[in-house]
């Protein structure tokens, strides 16, 4: 626009938290049950995370690339940028990191990830909470439980968990991986910030948590999945 | 005793009579709405319009979309006019266009849509797809949002006036952005309208852009008049003043709407919102009598001292 320094935070909200928590809301009502097949992906991942079992290191980034292209598509795509034009850019970043995973996936040795230390321990408690527990900030707060934000379904806690992946990964290929992530978990803050929603930090303080994993084994011997 | 829009009549024919209104033009739409005279040509035009920043963008949500019928519903029933949107906001243009559909295309609307893109060749067709979503064959007034790429623009808009396929050009700024680029451009380029930021604390335009507006003929629609109520929270709590019924408000929000539109230079206000209550309350700010320049002093200094 050429005069974006002159926008406020405020001006750029283009929605009521009304409309957002609504928004949730029919998106879980459109989809389910898919949710439980979501949670089973999650569970999927959980279980593969701390185990040095080769599977695992396919079918991580497997599951997770489906999940980015799938929130991208079905929350950000179809039902987020009808009310945030900005969605339509937004969108095909969650698509990028989703084929990038589904690359690694596919291609080379898929995501190594570190074992037989603490790191994958903690990875592993960090997505379990992520996964379990993200749904449980709506009626923590006092929304319904029908505006619940599930792994693979809303793209918070997808991220998160991503993060929390990521935080446990070795290789280059895991920096390419990260910046997405980290930009979205700004930007939600942000977003929630200025709806005046007090679970803002959640997604930004699962960020800070997933980056910090990697000092959790700096001083004990490590390993990487066969 | 609840005060009635007869009560709200006479006390305005009272106060005409005492010489208590000013003396700009006025008049009054069949449903009792206060309306001002668009310089350019004397149209009246309904003081109290309808914003739809951030209440109309609702995406599909059948019942939030519902709920904005309803508002628009209301609005034309009460004698409304002025329904504003631009592309900038989400869905709402989806959203007006889906309610005036349903309500058969009231005859009053007076249609102010904005145009918004840095790329002058892409405004066409953005006021394109602006004039799909709103379904209608033309806009009555379509201004230039936040003076982006403003002299390609107004090149564009002048053009489309002069063919007939508009009825008025305009600019917009907010929050007191580029108010010098503003001046320059209402004392250089034949616009009918401006859109400003005006609200009983936010009063910088009475300085230089109200005035000039008066003197070059143009009409002024007032944006964030509740500063997104922002206003309304931090008064609420505190008591209306006892000479409110000077005013013709009898409520907070008509306090502060009616501040706006009594200015000689406003011609309307456009406050958002989602909820009926909320626009019959807002509608009733341009039934009371207005008040005079020494009463709206009084209204400024009054909520600045809370």
């Amino acid at each position: 626009m050429g005069v974006w320094w002159t926008y406020r935070l405020e001006d750029l909200l283009l929605f009521s938290p009304r409309v957002y928590e609504r928004l949730f809301a029919l998106h879980n009502q459109a989809l389910w049950p898919f949710q439980l097949v979501a949670l089973a992906g999650g569970l999927a991942v959980l279980w593969y995370l701390p185990r040095p079992a080769p599977a695992g290191r396919r079918l991580i980034p497997l599951l997770l690339g489906l999940a980015w292209l799938w929130v991208g598509w079905s929350f950000l795509w179809q039902r987020y940028a009808t009310i945030n034009w900005a969605m339509v850019y937004v969108a095909p970043a969650f698509w990028l990191e989703g084929l990038g995973l589904l690359g690694l996936a596919a291609f080379r040795r898929g995501l190594p990830l570190r074992v037989g230390t603490r790191r994958p321990w903690f990875a592993a408690t960090l997505f379990a909470v992520v996964l379990l527990g993200y749904p449980l900030l709506a009626p923590v707060a006092g929304r319904p439980w029908s505006s619940a934000a599930l792994l693979g379904i809303m793209p918070d806690p997808t991220v998160v968990g991503t993060l929390a992946v990521l935080g446990v990964a070795v290789g280059r290929e895991r920096w390419w991986l990260l910046p997405i992530p980290l930009l979205w978990c700004l930007l939600t803050g942000i977003t929630l910030w200025g709806l005046g929603r007090w679970d803002w930090f959640v997604a930004p303080t699962g960020a800070l948590l997933a980056c910090l994993l990697p000092l959790a084994s700096r001083h004990a011997a490590t390993s990487v999945s066969p | 005793m609840p005060i009635t829009r007869r009560m709200l009549l006479q006390g305005a024919l009272a106060a005409a009579g005492a010489g208590l209104l000013p003396r700009w033009t006025h008049g009054a739409t069949g449903a009792g709405l206060l309306t001002k005279p668009i310089p350019a040509t004397g149209e009246a035009l309904p003081a109290i319009g309808l914003g739809s920043w951030i209440t109309f963008n609702v995406g599909n949500d059948p019942l939030l979309l519902r709920q904005c019928v309803a508002v628009m519903a209301a609005f034309f029933e009460l004698g409304g006019g002025m329904i504003d949107s631009s592309p900038m906001y989400g869905s709402s243009q989806a959203t007006i266009g889906h309610g005036l559909s349903q309500l058969g295309f009231p005859p009053t609307l007076f249609s102010a849509e904005k145009v918004w893109t840095g790329d002058p060749q892409d405004g066409p067709p953005q006021m394109a797809q602006t004039r799909a979503h709103w379904r209608v064959p033309r806009f009555d007034l379509l201004q230039v949002h936040n003076l982006v790429a403003w002299e390609a623009h107004l090149e564009t808009l002048f053009a489309m006036k002069a063919a007939g396929r508009l009825r008025y050009v305009g600019i917009t700024t907010s929050h007191g952005r580029r108010h010098r680029d503003v001046e320059r451009i209402m004392a250089g380029r034949p616009i009918d309208f401006v859109q400003v930021t005006y609200n009983v604390l936010d009063r910088e335009v009475e300085a230089r852009i109200l005035p000039l507006a008066r003197e070059r003929g143009i009409a002024v629609i007032a944006n964030r008049p509740f500063r997104r109520k922002q206003l309304i929270r931090a008064v609420e709590r505190h008591p209306l003043p006892p000479w409110v019924a000077e005013t013709g408000a009898a409520t907070w929000p008509q306090f502060l709407l009616t501040y706006i539109v009594s200015h000689p230079a406003v011609t309307c206000a456009i406050p958002a919102t989602s909820r009926v209550d909320h626009l019959r309350e807002n509608m009733g700010a341009a039934r009371g009598p207005m008040p005079d320049a020494a009463l709206r002093r009084r209204m400024a200094a009054y909520v600045e001292q809370l």
